[in-house]
């Protein structure tokens, strides 16, 4: 595994450029299929897909942090879930204060569910959410401030291992609970839904759409450079010797604590962003999000892209979550037999991943061909 | 099917009031009925009707057509004939009494075992499918008639011939009985030669001097012959004297009689308050030994061996599984079916760990991240396996005779049998685990490899068998717990999730590799969340629980008692 990462280390730039323009690629062929070719064309991509698309990329952002933490520092977290739920709850909350007096009940203030609840007035933490530079705000500080206090707390007490990951899969299943309360005030059970318009676009439209697909791409685009950038760095080769041995660094003077919080930080942002561009595209946010087996399912995308190459988490939660929507359209009650296979079957004989794969059957032919 | 004259008589006049709806001058009809009725006896030997059915049924047709308001004196009617019709009474009341629009006959609707509707004769216990629910309608009531249903029922009860039925039958009238219930009470005590009823009577009779009586004397005899005592009609009955006037002969008595009333209130509310408390804990313990059962194979593999296995929770699933296919097997013997399947239910979890351990977790060693993925999917594989062969549908074990009920140690405090049983059956586990782990050569076996796996090589134990063993061990606990969960909650795909967490957050609170710990860290978690319960409500307390203890393991991530760490890990 190191030595995919070493190898990696000397084409940066080359690996860099590659990505992103594939994804630049992808964008732009789904763009000009959908917007230049008749819808009767074989080339055709409708609209739908684009949309499919859009959700696949913000998986593969979401994915990126779990790799960035799991692949680069050891810290295996089941609860990045939440993140990315906080996230896709500042969003729904915006969304949700721009329908107005457009609900089923028409109160110009109060959300259709609070005016069911019989709420006479805003609770405090909906207030500024009609502002959506306060939405982008509280998306990027919410989840910042949890991880950052969480991490503080559990890498200073040297929480680590298998005990952080079962903490987090605690926490999520604490938040799940909290969340399908209709007393937190975030619509219960069934989330914030019915969403109409975002910066005074319709959701419905078929621009907005494409639109809010091109930016996934594009913040995929931006997670991805910012994180490579970031573990070629100095701070990325303290990260992954803390991985390799915390004990050494440490004693080599090493504060790995605030290397280990500042990442577990990004990441947490990193998925926040990725469940703020979900919610406009699928047009609901509920606490299924937080529920213990959504996250652990991030890990698995990344576990079959191939974990410590941020690519390979991207292309991981294309191919898992491709395979999903093929797979559950046609035996709808088997996909847990499948996802639970791969779970088996990629850890005992798929360490590395598709990536891994690729690579080692690469320097099989290589050698294959040397020695002949 | 031969009738007299006035067997006749008698039905005409019921027809005449049971006409259609249609009939404006209902009332009168009435009026005829009650002549008519009032009537009749002077005819009639009592015997004859009640043997004759046939009557019984021709008698109860009023009923079919009378409107709500007129079925009160039509009951009080039917009442003076006695117990006889006690059937319909109780039907009326639970809402089972219906008639056939045919023919007008009255028929009580109840279930069979499959949940089918049957047609019951209220005189014999014959019982025939029906077709179709359209072709009866229900005769319907309401409160006030309700609360006279219960009345009438209660004083049909009271002189019944069956033991059991007189002594519910006082003991749910305590309080209400009005003044002419109490001379009857005073008859009865008279007659009354089993000792709990005369009890009970005394009591009743108490409760009402306390309240009524005019004489100071009497109300305090009164009030101390029902003191110590729960019930909470006591309480409520101390709690009007109080409220009302006093209503004595002497009005300067009262004086003498509050305070009293207020001390003996005051004691009941201590008392109240020593139960709830006692209650909590009880409950605790109870959630706490369920808890331990979930946690105690965890503590085997997690705590002992170190492997993370995230399919626990589908092995406690697997045992609830196994005791609902082997009571399905043999559905006659629910209690013979509850214990067999307990060994069974050890092998089958038991081999499917072993399973695990030799496909999955094998190959894994030193990978514990690793482990905790792969066991996950073998988690998700048996919850769909679970949803493939049984259903996604929850389903239920039934319990023994034996564990149902509960047991009763005064008015507010019982506890119920199964919950015991589980109690102490989760307590049997964990000391035959104890004694294997501690004592038997195969516990000091795997307390070796646990501790130096390559030293316990070398000295010649075979550490794969051990490892296979220990495994199975644990998952074989887990299935044990499966059967005594499968006796409290509903047996679904779901079952195992449900407490997957909370017996990971057990096993570290208490202390990795250390049983006691196991024991203890359940029982305080499950205390804690009872008593947390009622102030923040059920949802609530759990996440308070959750986030106590992210924080607890993150002061002390050794737990509560800690092992003694040989090596540096």
């Amino acid at each position: 595994m190191t030595s995919i990462i070493y190898q990696e280390d000397s084409d940066l730039r080359k690996s860099l450029r590659t990505t992103i323009f594939l994804l630049l690629g992808i964008v732009a062929y789904a763009l000009i299929c959908n917007l230049l070719l008749s819808p009767n064309s074989f080339f055709y991509v409708s609209v739908y897909s684009i949309t499919l698309l859009g959700k696949y990329l913000c998986y593969a952002l979401l994915a990126l942090s779990v790799d960035l933490l799991w692949g680069y520092c050891g810290i295996l977290s089941l609860g990045q879930g939440i993140f990315f739920g906080l996230g896709g709850y500042a969003m729904g909350m915006y969304l949700m204060r721009q329908v107005g007096e457009r609900g089923v009940y028409g109160d110009p203030i109060l959300p259709d569910f609070m005016v069911f609840l019989d709420w006479k007035e805003l609770p405090w933490f909906w207030l500024g959410f009609d502002e959506f530079w306060f939405a982008c705000l509280m998306i990027l500080l919410v989840p910042g401030l949890l991880s950052f206090v969480f991490g503080w707390l559990a890498f200073r007490s040297r929480v680590a291992g298998v005990y952080f990951s079962i903490i987090t899969q605690a926490l999520t299943y604490a938040f799940m609970l909290a969340f399908f309360r209709n007393e937190m005030g975030f619509g219960g059970n069934n989330g914030l839904t019915d969403f109409k318009e975002i910066l005074g676009f319709s959701l419905r439209s078929d621009e907005t759409k494409i639109t809010l697909f091109a930016l996934s791409a594009i913040f995929l685009a931006l997670g991805y450079a910012g994180s490579l950038v970031l573990v070629k760095s100095r701070f990325g080769k303290v990260v992954l010797a803390i991985r390799d041995s915390e004990e050494r660094v440490r004693s080599l003077g090493f504060n790995t604590d605030k290397y280990k919080i500042f990442l577990f930080v990004y990441s947490a942002i990193l998925a926040a962003m990725a469940g703020a561009l979900y919610v406009p595209q699928v047009g609901i946010i509920n606490p299924s999000e937080f529920s213990p087996l959504n996250s652990i399912e991030i890990v698995v995308w990344v576990l079959i892209g191939g974990k410590g190459t941020l690519y390979g988490a991207i292309i991981g939660a294309f191919f898992v979550n491709y395979a999903k929507t093929k797979f559950t359209g046609v035996f709808p009650d088997q996909w847990l037999f499948f996802l639970g296979s791969i779970f088996i079957l990629a850890t005992v004989f798929l360490p590395n991943g598709i990536v891994g794969l690729v690579k080692y059957l690469g320097q099989k032919a290589n050698f294959l061909s040397e020695s002949r | 099917m031969k009738r007299s004259d006035k067997h006749n008589r008698f039905r005409e006049c019921i027809t005449a009031f049971a006409r259609p709806k249609t009939n404006r001058f209902f009332l009168p009809s009435v009026f005829l009925f009650f002549f008519n009725l009032l009537a009749f006896p002077a005819f009639s030997a009592p015997q004859d009707i009640k043997n004759d059915q046939n009557i019984l049924r021709e008698e109860i047709k009023a009923l079919s057509t009378a409107k709500l308001r007129s079925i009160e004196p039509i009951l009080e009617q039917l009442e003076k004939r006695g117990a006889i019709y006690l059937p319909l009474f109780q039907a009326l009341l639970n809402g089972q009494l219906y008639f056939k629009k045919s023919n007008q006959d009255i028929v009580k609707l109840g279930k069979d075992q499959k949940g089918k509707r049957v047609e019951e004769d209220l005189f014999s216990n014959a019982k025939r499918p029906i077709e179709s629910i359209s072709e009866y309608k229900k005769i319907r009531t309401n409160n006030r008639l309700r609360v006279k249903l219960r009345e009438i029922i209660s004083r049909l009860e009271l002189e019944s011939q069956d033991f059991e039925t007189r002594k519910s039958a006082i003991f749910n009238m305590i309080g209400k009985f009005q003044k002419e219930d109490i001379d009857f009470l005073q008859k009865l005590k008279k007659q009354e030669e089993n000792q709990s009823i005369l009890e009970l009577i005394e009591f009743a009779i108490a409760l009402n001097d306390v309240k009524h009586s005019p004489i100071l004397d009497t109300r305090i005899e009164a009030l101390e012959q029902i003191s110590g005592n729960l019930d909470p009609r006591v309480k409520n009955t101390l709690n009007s004297i109080l409220k009302s006037d006093l209503l004595l002969t002497n009005p300067s008595d009262s004086q003498i009689l509050r305070p009293l009333v207020e001390t003996e209130l005051g004691r009941i509310a201590k008392k109240e308050r020593f139960y709830s408390v006692l209650e909590k804990f009880s409950f605790g313990l109870s959630l706490g030994s369920i808890l331990l059962l979930a946690a105690l194979g965890l503590a085997i593999t997690f705590g002992v061996m170190g492997v993370i296995n995230m399919a626990h929770g589908e092995l406690i699933m697997l045992g609830a599984y196994t005791s609902f296919v082997v009571q399905s097997l043999m559905p006659q013997q629910v209690g013979l079916a509850l214990i067999i399947s307990i060994p069974i239910a050890f092998f089958v979890a038991g081999s499917f760990g072993a399973l695990i351990q030799y496909f999955v977790i094998r190959h894994l060693r030193g990978r514990p991240l690793e482990t905790l993925l792969a066991t996950f999917g073998v988690s998700l594989v048996l919850q769909q396996l679970a949803r493939t062969i049984f259903s996604p549908l929850n389903r239920q074990v039934l319990s023994p005779d034996w564990m149902t009920g509960s047991l009763v140690i005064n008015p507010i405090f019982s506890l119920t049998y199964n919950r015991l049983y589980i109690f102490f059956f989760a307590l049997f586990i964990f000391t035959i685990l104890q004694i294997t782990i501690k004592k038997t050569s195969l516990g000091l076996k795997v307390r070796a490899v646990s501790q130096n796996r390559e030293m316990a090589r070398a000295l010649g134990i075979q550490t794969n068998r051990i490892d296979a063993l220990t495994f199975a061990l644990g998952s074989g606990i887990a299935g044990l717990s499966g059967v005594a969960l499968s006796q409290l909650v509903n047996v679904g795909p779901n079952l195992g999730q449900a407490y997957l967490v909370d017996s990971f957050l057990v096993v570290v609170f208490g202390g990795v590799g250390n049983l006691i710990g196991t024991l203890v860290g359940s029982f305080s978690l499950g205390i804690l969340n009872k008593f947390l319960e009622p102030e923040l409500g059920a949802v609530l307390s759990k996440v308070a629980i959750l986030i106590f203890l992210i924080l607890f393991i993150q002061r002390r991530p050794e737990g509560l008692f800690p092992q003694k760490a040989r090596t540096l890990s």
